[in-house]
């Protein structure tokens, strides 16, 4: 029975990595689940410089979800070079690292940081709605955002996977610019714009007053945007938004998606992510398959 | 060892006061490894409800493996856990957090409405001379567990326990002195007392609160100020749920 899967050349032991932000570099889930049993581990979005990130609250639970606002609080390149990116390296699992920036010369440079280091696969985050000065112009756009994934290929060191922001019109708009820029392959989905509103104080929940909606409730509208760019490009995508168990990612494998990610469930249950490969592997015994590529894209 | 997610069994729970609840689990992984301060998250049944919710170790039995949680509702997740019955099961993680950093010296310890709880592990996991000081809005809960472990002040908002007032209305009332001064409660009354001690030129050790989502510090969701750069984050923020709960009060701004 085979669980690998390449994508952009690389070639991961099964299709699931954790989503971007939901898992820190890994160390703190460490304690609760073998990292070494993930097809990759996606770092929180690291900049060129420290973050603070926004006030608290920064997390409103929803109905099947939730909202945050955490703003890209990170400690930089420099202290992420030095010390997560050596603690990945001890387990057997790629290092797929996302970077966030402010304005273009912010990504570059943490990617031309980045081609030196031992590091298998970029995700470029154009699609967080939190930092009001930050990524999402270039998620909206499809002039930046094809603009950005060019600056970005331009001094890459690893193959380039553009993140995609489901708070547009056209996704399928979004998946072409980046093909044209160039891109190696696409992520999706990144948190869907929301809002909470505390009825008895009158005020937002959330200090940032609107956050990234994830989770289970998100599952369906991530599932159809699969589906959409799959149709739309040819470049290879890990899709996500929702996803809590193996059903779940096969969908998300079935509308198109190469590998799948992990996010809101490892809160709920830190070994969410484990769950997902040992349930996949459960389902290609059930039904008999022998290789997990034979499902992706399945639906036409 | 270090933290687990497991289902507990509930070996007894009650209302103690009016919306707050006193639930005994069975956890011994958990109960093994607890300190007074540590925290575990909870979580609800229902999928539509992913978010953990941290409750403080209000008592640890190690010999019996056992947690003592105490909680007042106040939603969907905690109104859930009320309706729990000796017998029944919950899922739980923990512990989490530093816990209290515990001093061999004279101590006040100062707990305030749903933030006594913690004390009383605390309480019974201090050897030296030690003052409690319990703060309430109106009707009191717990205080009689504290008094076979040494002196028990109490205030109450409406004056109908003890001294009228706050917690630092009792401590002056009452003349309560100690060299550490261990907090936990609502943030007007941790302000209060990073404001006492360090008129005093005192340690005091507060534990603070916020929304979680992980719970294990991976998301930066539970962030509070610090004064310096932190290690960790390299900004000046650290996670509640990991870094703390409880803090040095000099070393956070409370906002
Ligand atoms: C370290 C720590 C220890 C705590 N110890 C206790 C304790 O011993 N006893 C007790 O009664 N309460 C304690 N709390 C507060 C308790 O976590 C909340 O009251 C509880 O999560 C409310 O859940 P709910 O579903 O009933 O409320 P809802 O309002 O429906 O909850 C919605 C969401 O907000 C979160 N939330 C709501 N209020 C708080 C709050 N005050 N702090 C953090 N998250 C909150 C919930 O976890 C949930 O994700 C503690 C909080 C922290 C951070
Ligand atoms: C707390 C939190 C922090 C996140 N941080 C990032 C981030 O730094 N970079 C990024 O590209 N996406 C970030 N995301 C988005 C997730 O990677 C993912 O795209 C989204 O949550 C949908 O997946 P889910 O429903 O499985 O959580 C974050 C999500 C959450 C909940
Ligand atoms: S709740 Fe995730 S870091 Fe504290």
């Amino acid at each position: 029975m085979n669980m690998a899967v390449e994508l952009c050349g690389v070639e991961f032991k099964n299709p699931v990595t954790v989503a971007s932000g939901t898992f820190g570099s890994g160390e703190e889930y460490g304690e609760f689940i073998d990292l070494n049993r993930l097809g990759a581990v996606t770092t929180k979005g690291v900049a060129n410089v420290p973050w603070q990130g926004n006030p608290t609250p920064r997390i409103a639970e929803t109905w099947g979800g939730m909202l945050n606002a955490i703003g890209l609080q990170n400690p930089g390149m420099d202290v992420f070079c030095q010390r997560d990116i050596p603690f990945l390296k001890q387990y057997d699992t790629k290092i797929i690292v996302n970077v966030c920036g402010k304005q273009i010369a912010d990504y570059v440079q943490v990617v031309e940081r980045l081609a030196a280091e031992p590091v298998d696969l970029l995700e470029i985050n154009v699609s967080c709605p939190n930092v009001k000065e930050g990524g999402i112009a270039f998620g909206q756009n499809p002039k930046a955002l094809e603009e950005i994934t060019q600056a970005v290929k331009a001094v890459a060191g690893q193959p380039v996977i553009m993140k995609l922001s489901p708070n547009v019109t056209d996704i399928t708009e979004m998946a072409r610019a980046a093909e044209a820029g160039g891109a190696d392959g696409l992520s999706l989905i990144n948190t869907v714009t929301g809002m909470k509103i505390d009825i008895k104080k009158r005020a937002f929940v959330l200090a940032n007053k609107t956050g990234g909606l994830s989770g289970p409730c998100i599952k369906p509208l991530a599932v159809r945007m699969v589906y959409q760019v799959a149709q739309a490009v040819k470049l290879p995508i890990i899709g996500m938004g929702g996803i809590t168990c193996a059903e779940d990612a096969l969908e998300f494998m079935m509308a198109g998606a190469t590998m799948v990610a992990v996010g809101s469930a490892s809160f709920y249950d830190p070994l969410a992510s484990v769950k997902v490969i040992e349930g996949i592997e459960r389902f290609m015994r059930e039904q008999g398959l022998t290789d997990i590529r034979d499902i992706i894209g399945c639906v036409e | 060892m270090s933290a687990v997610r497991v289902n507990a069994k509930i070996i007894r729970q009650e209302p103690i006061a009016s919306d707050i609840y006193s639930m005994e689990i069975s956890v011994p992984v958990i109960a093994d490894q607890a300190k007074p301060g540590q925290f575990v998250t909870l979580y609800s049944k229902d999928g539509a409800r992913l978010m953990p919710r941290p409750i403080s170790i209000c008592e640890i039995n190690v010999a019996a493996g056992t947690l003592h949680l105490v909680y007042r509702v106040v939603g969907a997740g905690t109104r859930e856990f009320a309706a729990l019955q000796s017998g029944d099961w919950i899922t739980v993680m923990g512990p989490l957090g530093n816990g209290f950093t515990i001093r061999d010296k004279k101590a006040i310890l100062i707990g305030g409405g749903i933030g006594i709880p913690p004390m009383l592990a605390l309480t019974a996991g201090l050897a030296c001379e030690k003052t409690v000081v319990l703060g309430f809005r109106d009707e009191i809960f717990l205080a009689e567990a504290f008094e076979p472990y040494g002196d028990v002040y109490i205030a109450s908002e409406d004056g109908g326990h003890g001294v009228k007032g706050n917690v630092l209305d009792a401590v002056r009332e009452y003349g309560v002195t100690g060299e550490v001064i261990y907090a936990c409660g609502p943030m007007p009354m941790l302000r209060a007392v990073k404001a006492y001690a360090m008129e005093h030129g005192i340690e005091a050790q507060l534990s603070l609160e916020e929304r979680m989502a992980c719970g294990v510090g991976a998301c930066l969701g539970c962030v509070c100020e610090t004064k310096d750069r932190d290690a960790h984050s390299n900004v000046h923020n650290k996670r509640i749920c990991k870094d703390g709960p409880v803090f040095f009060a000099e070393e956070v701004e409370l906002s």
